[in-house]
């Protein structure tokens, strides 16, 4: 017990003496958060629009001017041929080109129908897909306004419109602020990150300087040499999850309606984990460069099929499986279920063992592999 | 076969290779208590894969050895407690200081500073000025002076110092072997390995190791005593041409640079000097001497 605490000892008095890494450790992890958390949105705004009206109706000007009025588009230019509107779309100029066709206002209501064409830059699939749902929502209440406007100038009678209006009410999250739900993300992947990459480095950077050598030489037991080194960055886990959670707080009034105690709980045992694969890595490795590829290589998977940035139910099905080995994925449920949503440790019992069952299997595969003899 | 209780090290038939490159082959050598013995060859001859054995840091493919009585396999967690091991590579934590490297060591070992403290008292002092500085901004010979310290802090019984002059100045290498003179005295068995060989003479024992292979094994006196070629050191003007030369002589046995001359030997035994400088003039060579020369280390070397 000794020879740990004095291990940990000399672990932290050499974390605090490097004085490149102090930066790294504390203060680029926060600078991320703040400006991750305002920059990651899924919103988009400012989505240049043009549009080619053939009709010149007092039909097809109202559904432009419902995308004046919307927010989220800038009206950039208005065309008098597709080609030209093709050109400037090459250019990259516009995002969007609407085409109103000749004959629109008439064909609404003769026929009750007509057809718009629109054209969408999907160069970026994502904000392609998101633009698509904009403009269909404002076509789409566009649509019931005109209907049944027109139907009463033909008929001449006032029949009150049948409308079903849905008004969808966002639990958990009711202004559907993405800060809300990222922030907790984002401060996940900083606590795994952190965590990971120091401790697949450190021993590695003990075998690099020759030290490793000179310790296996000498008494000290298996465990307590690994517990003294990772112990450090245990805590270290823990402190930046402490002012991850208050600039959270402070700075995105996110809320916290669960427990802070079961989120210590579930991280304490998340980072053992993180550590064990930490270890695991630096087992592999003999510089601190491969190690921290290697670390990179698994943060990236991890971070792109945690479900924080693309939803995991969107994945195909293959990939949904592997997810189920991420942890990440695990916290990011956990963290957002506990903050935002008030979970109990029995609404998370399952991710709470899976995490569990992972961290002690993969950390006995870690302290297997770690050898003091060749 | 039966542990001579007195042998501090024994080496059996141990052998090791790295994907079918042999490093050491074979070897067998029994090193006494209380002994200097030097393990004397060039790089890459696996000095510090048998150290590297012997400090249970690596298992050998074949063959036994024991170290203070103990199985290098069976019972290396004794070994760990009675050797101290100093690496070719200064290997001590360089953001430490010279005390808490030392305190460290110290508290891995389950001692303290004080309590061996007249052990390393000779060396300790030395840099005790600087205790306070980290080790990575000490001097060459005193981050060596550190290592031997934190090798010694749990009083081992025996000692496995590999290379440790390589790349220290020539006046810290003779006070580090007035250290290690001192150090046996107090009963400490040491295997040094080193590939100067002037320092081999200060050992008690050598064994002169090429490719793995052990060449020769006695105390340096017997190995030059026994030494039956005589060694003509020869210089002229032009030393290289005279290199050239004397390697081209019909009875030559061996030629080679020695610092500033050349060591000549010869395969005929009643061959003497005036002839070789005979065969020199005619090559036209000039200022030419040759003296008859006692054989050191090196010759003894060169020659195997």
């Amino acid at each position: 017990m000794k020879t740990i605490l004095f291990i940990i000892q000399k672990e932290f008095k050499q974390i605090f003496r490097n004085k490149g890494m102090l930066p790294i450790i504390f203060v680029l992890p926060l600078i991320q958060l703040l400006i991750l958390s305002n920059a990651a949105s899924f919103e988009i705004q400012n989505i240049k629009f043009s549009y080619i009206d053939h009709d010149h109706s007092a039909a097809s000007r109202e559904l432009i001017s419902k995308f004046q009025a919307s927010k989220s588009f800038i009206i950039v230019n208005q065309f008098n041929t597709k080609e030209e509107a093709n050109l400037e779309m090459q250019k990259g100029n516009i995002d969007i080109i609407l085409e109103i066709p000749t004959q629109f206002e008439r064909n609404l209501i003769t026929d009750k129908t007509t057809i718009l064409s629109v054209s969408i830059n999907a160069i970026d699939g994502a904000s392609a897909g998101v633009e698509n749902v904009y403009i269909s929502q404002i076509i789409g209440t566009y649509n019931q306004k005109i209907q049944s406007h027109l139907l009463q100038y033909k008929d001449n009678s006032f029949i009150t419109p049948q409308n079903i209006i849905t008004i969808p009410s966002f639990w958990y999250n009711n202004t559907l602020n993405y800060k809300t739900y990222m922030v907790p993300g984002i401060l996940v992947l900083l606590v795994t990150m952190i965590t990971l990459f120091l401790s697949s480095m450190n021993i590695v950077r003990e075998k690099e300087i020759g030290t490793l050598e000179q310790i296996n030489v000498t008494p000290i037991r298996k465990h307590q040499f690994i517990i003294g080194k990772l112990f450090p960055f245990w805590i270290l886990g823990l402190v930046i999850l402490t002012i991850g959670l208050l600039i959270a707080k402070v700075v995105f009034n996110v809320p916290m309606l669960g427990s802070l105690f079961l989120i210590y709980a579930f991280t304490s045992v998340y980072l053992l984990l993180i550590l064990g694969i930490g270890l695991f890595i630096s087992n592999h490795t003999e510089t601190q460069q491969q190690a921290m590829f290697i670390a990179w290589f698994f943060m990236v998977i991890f971070i792109l099929m945690s479900g924080l940035f693309t939803p995991i139910e969107s994945m195909p099905n293959w990939a949904q499986n592997i997810t189920l080995f991420n942890p990440i994925r695990y916290f990011v449920e956990i963290i957002r279920m506990v903050m935002l949503k008030g979970a109990t440790f029995t609404d998370i019992t399952t991710q709470f063992s899976i995490i569990t069952g992972y961290a002690i299997a993969l950390n006995t595969l870690a302290v297997l592999s770690y050898k003091k003899v060749n | 076969m039966k542990l001579t209780l007195n042998m501090s090290i024994t080496v059996q038939n141990i052998s090791k290779s790295y994907n079918k490159i042999k490093a050491v082959e074979t070897l067998s050598f029994a090193v006494n208590e209380g002994e200097i013995f030097g393990l004397i060859g060039p790089d890459g001859a696996g000095k510090t894969t048998l150290f590297r054995i012997l400090t249970t840091l690596l298992f050998a493919d074949e063959g036994t050895a024991s170290v203070a009585g103990f199985d290098v396999v069976k019972e290396y967690k004794s070994i760990r407690n009675c050797v101290g091991y100093m690496p070719g590579k200064f290997s001590l934590y360089q953001d430490l200081s010279v005390e808490e490297n030392l305190t460290f060591f110290a508290t891995l070992f389950g001692t303290t500073i004080e309590e061996n403290y007249d052990l390393i008292k000779d060396i300790y002092i030395q840099i005790e000025p600087f205790k306070t500085r980290r080790a990575g901004a000490l001097s060459g010979g005193m981050k060596q002076k550190l290592a031997l310290c934190c090798a010694l802090i749990h009083k081992p019984k025996v000692l496995f110092l590999d290379e440790p002059t390589t790349g220290v100045d020539p006046v810290s290498r003779k006070e580090f072997w007035q250290m290690l003179k001192r150090l046996q005295q107090k009963g400490i068995t040491i295997l040094v390995s080193t590939p100067y060989m002037d320092e081999a003479a200060l050992c008690d024992r050598i064994a002169l190791i090429q490719k793995g292979k052990i060449l020769k094994i006695d105390s340096p006196i017997n190995i030059i005593e026994k030494y039956d070629k005589t060694i003509y050191d020869v210089r002229a003007k032009n030393t290289y041409q005279l290199l050239l030369d004397l390697k081209n002589h019909p009875s030559q046995y061996s030629v080679y640079a020695f610092g500033e001359s050349i060591h000549y030997t010869d395969k005929e035994t009643e061959f003497d000097s005036d002839t070789l400088k005979k065969y020199l003039e005619d090559k036209k060579h000039t200022e030419i001497e040759i003296q008859m020369t006692k054989p050191t280390i090196e010759d003894v070397f060169m020659d195997l």
